[in-house]
């Protein structure tokens, strides 16, 4: 096991390694970061003196040598727009996305996991019929329209819940039905075909032979084997939830992580972008490690291959 | 549980005109129909017949293991005077594993690929009892090397994956014999194995069976094996069980002509002539789906005739152990079955 968390660690590290070199240089290639940057009227000299200032105009490897050093021992530069240390910028948004994306994936989880197994246990049944439905209304329905409805339900009409902001625990309600809603489809539909599938197997007869009760055979020996696929499927989609909450942060105003993103590619602050983008990608890579962890665990097969 | 003499004359297993049915799209499937027979402690009864026969089913009813929408019927179907068509879901688990095992077909998938052997071994004990660990180790590693397994502890924290069909096998057969039952069911056995290790696992089973008294089904398709550990043989032929007998009267003086014609398909030594050809039974086993009526073999049978779409009444040989469902009486068989052996050489 130790074996294979040490080789898991490495391919992570290389993982990384590559994504932060490739977002590097593709942001070269969107184009002359100095021109950019100088604005519209500035002239010819102006745009030198800039490539100049920032460093643009030393070969690209040396350039993300210097980045990558500094990067890893936390400092990201200065944001070219908010003129403050890209680290502590993110820093400050990252806490409203990472307890936003938690109770986002919870959300999803806590719901879709049970009722997967549920409606594995009774196919065709009205719950199945019914966590077939709001399956299919959640991959349906579009976060930003499903958000705006829920302001307009439960902050205008009904007034609840506050329709934005990030003051108090019921501010994080409505934003974490809208991201959970959105991931819970295709886990409660993967944990249904697993479980169903799991279920004719001859391994959980033979737990039945053995006497093992119902809730023996589904939680030990059923459920065990089928959220193996179901917690590969959860990592991904928690990366996306961290790196991916655009929307529903500025629907319900929460200045994060991602909100942070989408404005500073707006304005070409480079290096903050850069910093997001390595940032985002380490959500991605780290929860992809701590699943293929969780399965080697879970599933005794995945350790020595 | 004590075991005097007047208990070993009672069935341990006694099932009357057990009758399965399993609704389908096309219709109510017939899959077995009116099977009766008893079972002593301590006897072997052998299953013979091709598949889809109703073989497994009857021993998945027997476990109470058969799917939640198929119920089985049966006049009685009695575990040491439990009924068991009638007997609670509790009850049934408290038998299962405990005084009636199980040993299936599919050792590569038939163990918790998420747990290792110990674990499941151990949890056959400790369902039934308040075993501790230590003593449920103790229990496991003695059960592994009865099965003939090496280095039988350092296997209890071996995953399945890592062993061998055959080796997986012998832990299912450990598995099942955990709590001591009085009956083990041992539905083919060895037909995903090799050859090689067919033999060993069967010979297993039978010194197990003998040395703890337990008593035995085995289903399977071998004649040779029959022959070999059998006390009592049932032939079933979709859904039906045609004949049954001591082991010595179904080889001696087969009567159905699907038992006559499973004979002839295996060589038997001192019977078969060298060089000859050996039987096939010609066509296919008849769809059960609606109303079955009549002889279902008469499709295939040599002998058929009209009435064999009417009702087939059972024979029972002087000795009274022995019992066959058709209209021919043995006797007049006898002549065209030395000629078509004749035919065929």
């Amino acid at each position: 096991m130790l074996n294979f968390i040490l080789k898991r660690l490495g391919l992570a590290f290389l993982v990384a390694l590559t994504v932060s070199f490739i977002s590097f240089s593709l942001l070269f290639l969107s184009g002359d970061p100095a021109i950019a940057l100088a604005g519209e009227g500035a002239t010819d000299q102006d745009v030198v003196a800039i490539r100049e200032l920032y460093g643009f105009d030393r070969p690209m490897l040396v350039q993300y040598a210097s980045w990558l050093v500094n990067a890893l021992s936390g400092d990201f530069g200065e944001s070219y727009y908010f003129k403050l240390p890209v680290s502590s910028l993110i820093a400050d948004r990252l806490s409203v996305t990472m307890l936003l994306g938690l109770c986002g994936i919870s959300f999803a989880l806590l719901t879709a996991v049970p009722l997967g197994v549920i409606a594995a246990i009774r196919p065709n049944s009205i719950i199945d019929r019914f966590a077939l439905f709001l399956s299919v209304a959640g991959q349906a329905m579009p976060s930003f329209w499903f958000g705006l409805i829920l302001i307009v339900a439960f902050s205008i009409k009904l007034r609840w819940l506050p329709p934005s902001g990030t003051d108090s625990w019921r501010h994080f309600i409505m934003p974490t039905v809208v991201l959970g809603y959105y991931a819970m489809p295709a886990i409660m539909r993967l944990t249904r075909a697993g479980m169903l599938d799991v279920l004719s197997s001859d391994y959980i007869r033979t737990a039945r032979a053995k006497g093992a009760s119902e809730m023996r055979v589904m939680f030990k020996h059923a459920l065990r084997n089928a959220i193996i696929p179901v917690v590969s499927l959860a990592a991904v989609q928690m990366g996306f939830m961290l790196g991916g909450s655009i929307v529903v942060e500025s629907i319900f105003a929460l200045h994060g992580a991602g909100y942070l993103a989408w404005e500073s590619i707006s304005r070409n602050d480079l290096p903050t972008v850069q910093a997001l983008i390595l940032v985002f990608s380490m959500f991605y890579i780290t929860f992809t490690f701590l699943a293929d962890v969780l399965n080697a665990w879970l599933d005794p097969r995945m350790r020595s291959s | 549980m004590s075991q005097n003499n007047s208990r070993q004359d009672i069935p341990l297993l006694s099932i009357n005109n057990l009758t399965i049915d399993i609704p389908t799209a096309a219709g109510t499937l017939h899959a077995v129909r009116g099977i009766s027979f008893d079972l002593k402690r301590g006897e072997t009864l052998c299953i013979v017949g091709e598949s889809g026969s109703g073989k497994s089913l009857t021993s998945l009813a027997l476990m109470g293991l058969l799917g939640k929408n198929i119920t089985p019927r049966a006049d009685r179907m009695e575990f040491d005077e439990v009924e068991l068509t009638t007997a609670s879901a509790r009850t049934m688990r408290n038998l299962r594993g405990a005084r009636m095992s199980m040993i299936f077909q599919e050792p590569m998938t038939s163990l918790n690929p998420a747990y290792t052997i110990g674990d499941q071994l151990m949890e056959a004990l400790t369902l039934h009892g308040s075993t501790n660990r230590k003593k449920a180790r103790a229990r496991a590693i003695e059960l592994l090397e009865k099965v003939g397994i090496t280095a039988a502890e350092s296997r209890l924290s071996q995953y399945p994956h890592q062993l061998s069909g055959g080796l997986r096998q012998r832990v299912m057969i450990a598995m099942a014999l955990m709590c001591e039952p009085e009956l083990i069911i041992a539905d083919e056995p060895t037909t995903a194995l090799d050859v090689t290790i067919q033999a060993q696992i069967l010979r297993l089973l039978a010194e197990l069976q003998r040395e703890m008294n337990m008593a035995m089904i085995l289903i399977t398709h071998d004649l040779g094996v029959v022959a070999r550990v059998a006390d009592k043989v049932a032939v079933m032929y979709a859904g039906e069980l045609v004949e049954t007998g001591p082991v010595d009267e179904i080889f001696a003086a087969p009567s159905h002509p699907y038992t006559r014609g499973l004979l002839r398909c295996i060589p038997l030594p001192g019977k078969t002539k060298r060089g000859s050809v050996l039987g096939t039974i010609p066509g296919i086993v008849p769809s059960l789906v609606g109303e079955v009526k009549g002889c279902t073999f008469r499709t295939r049978c040599e002998h058929a005739s009209p009435a064999c779409r009417g009702t087939i009444p059972l024979h029972t040989s002087p000795t009274g152990t022995h019992t066959f469902r058709c209209i021919h009486h043995p006797d007049d068989l006898e002549t065209d079955a030395v000629q078509s052996t004749g035919a065929n050489a």
